[in-house]
């Protein structure tokens, strides 16, 4: 009796189990495969519903971690190879080349936007103010990560000099680099942050990496460090400093390159 | 009386078990969370390996490894004289996985992708959309964790039906036998194998899977920077959490055969509608009340 009872829940569950299983394999393979595709695009409504997260971890993120909380810093003994290169690493624009031929003797920083005092800073004159040295981790919104040591002149003390304006909220990055084509013409690197992470003890406008002047290939001859979020929120190769009380005006209007393709504006996660 | 009992048992096979067997097994607190979880794991996955496709490998350590070797795990494609093949390297030791893994696609239209688009959302490489979608069921899944959390300490389902007891560990030998056996008892409560399951599920893998996800985030290391220094480095959380992820799967799919094998339609009117069909009260030690 026993025994009959077992073989016949076996087959029952045997058959049923390679129906559903079938079943249920096509339907995971038919929904991963392109069902939602056409809901997902850059100002799909859908994905602008699932967007609205990104809000969330942006505020969640502010409220635990403050203006101040310091992204962890590391000893050189953890500099163990040189710092991998993230996006443009051979800007191919010829201005920019002229001023590498000339060592960036004619290369200025530009400070503008919402500023009382526009500044125009060569790079002597920003390796005179006080620096900050920092051993911290680079982490690309690809997944992999590096450490380095990275000297540069503190942000709030550019944004102190040239004065900002109270109606001013975000700071934008102009980039020297060549990011991508379109039929409006070269589109350059930009980017931004708000003035918290701008204020940020350790974001810094870095022209030395591991105790040598920043090479080409990691934004020659300034890029920016920003340690609390990825690789695409630190832009290379920097020519100009904006600040703006919003950005729906540039590029695509979501406040950078990459951002106008479809990345979050808050990378801190 | 007690033969007659033995009998009914044996022969309700065939006859119309009585209502009496009929329970309220699953709380909806439980059954609402059950869903919402297999919907944010569903999207996770898929949305995770695509960003897995964007760096396809794992490492250990702070940092990735490209001055020196710290790879764990690789996917990728290589030219071979018969043309691409997609590889999967598990600690240096490589494997052909052409079709899958590093080299996919309809025929004569492959490409070089670690995970095929079949497994990804979006089915194309895009790890911006990605992104969107996993920290958005991130979200719903923590969300939904928490609820549980708070759901199952007030209506007694943890104490009741997860919190080992010690008859558990006594049971455990005759538990892993007769689900070998493929031999099911439908009674009110979890058999031990289904507690250790569940437990591990709820208790450490979907924990472990939020930690070893915010020890990946910049700007919460600087909050928790303990994190990754109990994780080993944020390459070394990446690399748990994606193993993390393996053993979600495999959880996935014992889960899915162990329904099949217990009877598909009670357990799954029992996970939505609450109601479960349990054995005829039979002759045994402890039968009374397992199936009260």
């Amino acid at each position: 009796m026993a025994k009959f009872e077992i073989s016949s829940k076996l087959q029952i569950s045997r058959r049923k189990f390679l129906t559903s299983a079938s079943l249920g394999l096509s339907g995971i393979m038919l929904s991963g495969c392109d069902a939602f595709d056409s809901q997902l695009g850059v100002g799909d409504s859908l994905r602008s519903f699932l967007e609205s997260a990104n809000g969330l971890t942006w505020r969640a993120q502010r409220l635990l971690a403050g203006r101040d909380a310091l992204a962890p810093e590391f000893t050189e003994a953890d500099i163990r190879q040189p710092q991998r290169p993230n996006g443009v690493t051979a800007p191919d624009d010829d201005f920019y080349k002229g001023l590498l031929a000339s060592d960036f003797a004619d290369w200025r920083l530009e400070v503008s936007g919402l500023v009382e005092k526009p500044l125009s800073l060569s790079r002597e004159q920003l390796m005179n103010m006080p620096s900050r040295t920092q051993i911290t981790r680079h982490d690309c919104v690809e997944g992999w990560s590096c450490i380095a040591k990275w000297t540069g002149t503190p942000l709030s003390l550019v944004l102190d000099q040239a004065v900002v304006k109270p109606q001013a909220r975000y700071v934008m990055f102009h980039c020297l680099d060549t990011i991508d084509r379109s039929l409006a013409g070269d589109i350059k690197y930009y980017g931004s942050i708000d003035l918290v992470d701008a204020r940020h003890p350790q974001t810094i406008l870095a022209y030395g990496l591991n105790g040598k002047p920043l090479p080409v290939e990691n934004g020659a001859p300034l890029r920016v460090r920003v340690e609390r979020q990825l690789g695409y929120k630190m832009p290379k190769y920097l020519s100009k400093i904006e600040l703006v009380d919003g950005f729906a005006n540039l590029g695509g209007g979501r406040g950078g390159y990459w951002e106008d393709n479809g990345y979050d504006w808050y990378g801190g996660i | 009386m007690e033969s007659l009992a033995r009998n009914q048992a044996a022969g309700a096979d065939t006859a119309a078990p009585s209502d009496a067997t009929l329970i309220y097994r699953q709380s909806r607190w439980t059954r609402l969370t059950h869903w919402l979880w297999a919907i944010a794991l569903f999207f996770m996955l898929l949305s995770g390996l695509q960003i897995f496709n964007a760096r396809p490998q794992l490492y250990i350590g702070k940092e990735s490894g490209f001055g020196y070797n710290n790879t764990v795990f690789a996917i990728g494609a290589e030219n071979t004289a018969t043309g691409p093949r997609g590889y999967t390297e598990i600690f240096g030791k490589r494997f052909d996985t052409t079709g899958v893994l590093g080299w996919s696609g309809p025929a004569g239209q492959e490409t070089s992708r670690a995970f095929p688009s079949w497994a990804t959302i979006p089915s194309y490489y895009d790890l911006g959309t990605a992104r969107v979608v996993h920290f958005f069921f991130a979200w719903v899944l923590t969300t939904t964790l928490l609820v549980w959390l708070v759901a199952s300490l007030i209506n007694g389902h943890l104490r009741r039906d997860l919190a080992p007891r010690l008859d558990d560990f006594r049971r455990l030998p005759r538990d892993i036998v007769e689900h070998a056996k493929l031999r099911f008892h439908h009674t009110r409560d979890y058999n031990t194998l289904q507690k250790m399951a569940y437990g591990g599920v709820l208790f450490v893998l979907l924990p472990l899977m939020i930690i070893t996800g915010l020890a990946m985030s910049p700007s919460m290391d600087s909050v928790l920077p303990f994190l990754n220094d109990v994780l080993g480095g944020r390459q070394t959380a990446r690399t748990i959490h994606f193993t993390v992820m393996l053993l979600l799967v495999a959880f996935f799919i014992i889960h899915i055969l162990m329904i099949l094998a217990a009877g598909p339609i009670n357990e799954l009117r029992s996970i939505i509608t609450g109601w479960y069909r349990t054995d005829p009260p039979a002759h045994g030690d402890n039968a009374p009340e397992r199936s009260a």
